[in-house]
């Protein structure tokens, strides 16, 4: 439990770094990003066989952010995993960095597998990866996390069929459902439920998951590969805006930068001091 | 071309276990040497073709050599954005076959026409075109694609086309080869044009006219030294390809000799370089980088205009 806790505290301060450098560079996207933060710290802080000294290493697990728009999250993340110095990100949107509102390529950041952002890329090449595992017969895991919005791309589900003919069990499509995408409401753009249904109807082996809780985050990602042999679907049940009380639900937060005053009651409600 | 292709890429694939075959559900039969010897290494990823660029993307990044086959509409057109961003702007060595070259599918309409894929694909930093003209450059040219350190788009023919080089050329990827000798006039040819040209060239002769052959297999990157040579010797030059005139062989050459006229040529051109901007930055930076700028434009076009004056 103080391990769960530990990695609470973590998502705070990521939450509210990203709620920081959202004001200072203009970067938007807080309320995707706010809302798969747990996701990202159960993954890198617990459950992800990797070595931030050697990025590439062969044998490491994969993590895609196939949802790139929600990069400043990721970048934060891989900061204090120690893949670069933290006092990179003070750079974060100048001209001439690295750190833009998507991932750069593998080349130009340690840490990052693909380079993301336009929507429906990173989880097919994610099912690149873990095939690629399987005939190096090195048994690394692939987790490619994907929006709800991110669905609507017809090469998702491309990917979820071949992924399931092949029996691709070491790889794992998280979808960080937080039932909206950039203009509405997600099952009233295009038809979503029922999502963990779906999934299984395309052959894979699809559960649910309540997207902030840590300790059952945990325990889910930990059944990655899952014994059924077929590649696993984790449906994690989010909320956009996550952490701070006044964007949690609230779509405006998918393109607004907070003012000044309201990073500072963002960081008091999460328990941030100055 | 295919059955060549078949052969070849089994041979490559018997000495490099690196190499994985990625089909779009067509090729039936074709593959069965290659999916013998090696079963785990051979992909049919269905008629979903943006899904098997990425995943062959993905397969590159992790120190395979993907080979993509299917038919040339089917694996650049439908999959234009994963070959742009999956492919390119990661510099993912695939190499990305298509098959049915221009006009070799004619009867089955415009869906299956190959006619803009040169002029894309060149489009595409990183990215390099080949365009073989018979089984020996198609077999050569693959094999320096699989040692190239980033990806490469080859269009080959069907079947049934003739054999050009009777021996095995010295084969360089972007370097030319010449097919035939002559002094009046230079005909360039890429891809399965080569037996027409070859007749053109004939017929030429028939009217006292002998006519320089070139073999253009790789048209990015551009053999522009062997351009310079053929330019500064023959008076008349005629590009020759089974694509559109918007942006093929034509269209390359025509933009390289428009900047080759300079500091006397009429026509200049401003815009981004064959590159991805892999740093951040404003559009105003972004701008600024490739000379985007109204000072920059004037600066350049006053330049231009004094030297033009003082010619």
């Amino acid at each position: 439990m103080e391990r769960v806790s530990q990695l609470e505290d973590t998502a705070r301060v990521i939450r509210a770094r990203v709620v920081e450098t959202s004001h200072r560079s203009g970067t938007p996207h807080l309320g995707s990003c706010l809302s798969c933060i747990d996701i990202l710290v159960a993954l890198y802080f617990e459950i992800l066989h990797i070595d931030p000294a050697r990025p590439t290493d062969v044998a490491r697990d994969r993590f895609i952010l196939s949802k790139g728009h929600a990069a400043p999250a990721l970048f934060q993340v891989l900061a204090l995993r120690g893949y670069y110095p933290e006092a990179l990100l003070q750079n974060y949107g100048e001209d001439g960095g690295v750190f833009a509102e998507h991932p750069p390529t593998p080349s130009h950041l340690p840490g990052i597998e693909a380079a993301t952002g336009s929507l429906g890329h990173g989880f097919p090449m994610g099912l690149g990866m873990a095939l690629a595992g399987r005939i190096h017969n090195r048994h690394h895991r692939v987790f490619a996390l994907v929006s709800d919005g991110e669905c609507n791309e017809g090469s998702v589900w491309e990917a979820a069929m071949l992924a399931a003919s092949h029996k691709v069990a070491n790889l794992a499509v998280i979808i960080d459902f937080n039932r909206w995408q950039a203009t509405g409401r997600s099952e009233q753009v295009m038809a979503l439920n029922p999502l963990p249904d779906k999934w299984r109807a395309f052959g894979w082996s699809a559960r649910e998951v309540d997207g902030h809780d840590m300790g059952e985050l945990i325990k889910c990602l930990r059944q990655v590969p899952d014994g059924s042999g077929r590649p696993v679907a984790i449906v994690a049940h989010t909320v956009k805006g996550k952490g701070v009380s006044f964007m949690e639900d609230d779509n405006n937060w998918h393109y607004r930068i907070p003012s000044a005053a309201e990073v500072a009651a963002a960081r008091l409600e999460l328990g941030i001091r100055a | 071309m295919r059955n060549a292709f078949a052969d070849e890429i089994t041979r490559q694939g018997a000495r490099d276990p690196n190499i994985v075959l990625l089909s779009g559900d067509i090729g039936n039969k074709l593959f069965d040497r290659f999916k013998q010897l090696a079963p785990d290494r051979f992909l049919n990823c269905g008629v979903a073709e943006a899904n098997m660029m990425s995943v062959a993307a993905g397969m590159a990044l992790s120190g395979l050599r993907p080979v993509i086959y299917t038919i040339a509409p089917f694996t650049t057109t439908r999959c234009f954005e994963q070959i742009r961003v999956d492919v390119c702007y990661h510099k993912a060595p695939v190499v990305i076959v298509g098959t049915g070259a221009g006009l070799s599918y004619a009867e089955l309409g415009p869906t299956h026409h190959s006619l803009e894929d040169l002029a894309l694909l060149r489009s595409l930093p990183e990215m390099n075109v080949l365009a073989p003209c018979d089984e020996v450059e198609l077999r050569l040219g693959l094999r320096a694609a699989l040692q190239q350190d980033r990806p490469t788009y080859m269009r080959i023919g069907k079947k049934g086309e003739p054999v050009i080089h009777k021996g095995l050329p010295v084969f360089r990827l972007g370097k030319a080869i010449t097919v035939r000798e002559g002094d009046d006039v230079c005909l360039i040819s890429i891809g399965n044009m080569m037996p027409v040209v070859l007749a053109a060239a004939d017929s030429l002769r028939d009217q006292g006219l002998s006519a320089r052959v070139e073999s253009f297999h790789t048209l990015k990157p551009l053999d522009t030294d062997r351009l310079t040579h053929i330019f500064d010797r023959y008076p008349l030059v005629a590009a020759v390809e089974e694509h559109s005139l918007l942006g093929g062989l034509g269209g390359s050459i025509a933009e390289w000799l428009a900047r080759q006229h300079a500091p006397t040529g009429r026509l200049m051109c401003f815009g981004t370089e064959d590159v991805f901007m892999h740093e951040v930055g404003s559009q105003d930076y972004a701008r600024n980088k490739f000379g985007l700028t109204a000072g920059n434009i004037a600066e350049t076009v006053s330049a231009g205009l004094a030297r033009l004056r003082a010619h």
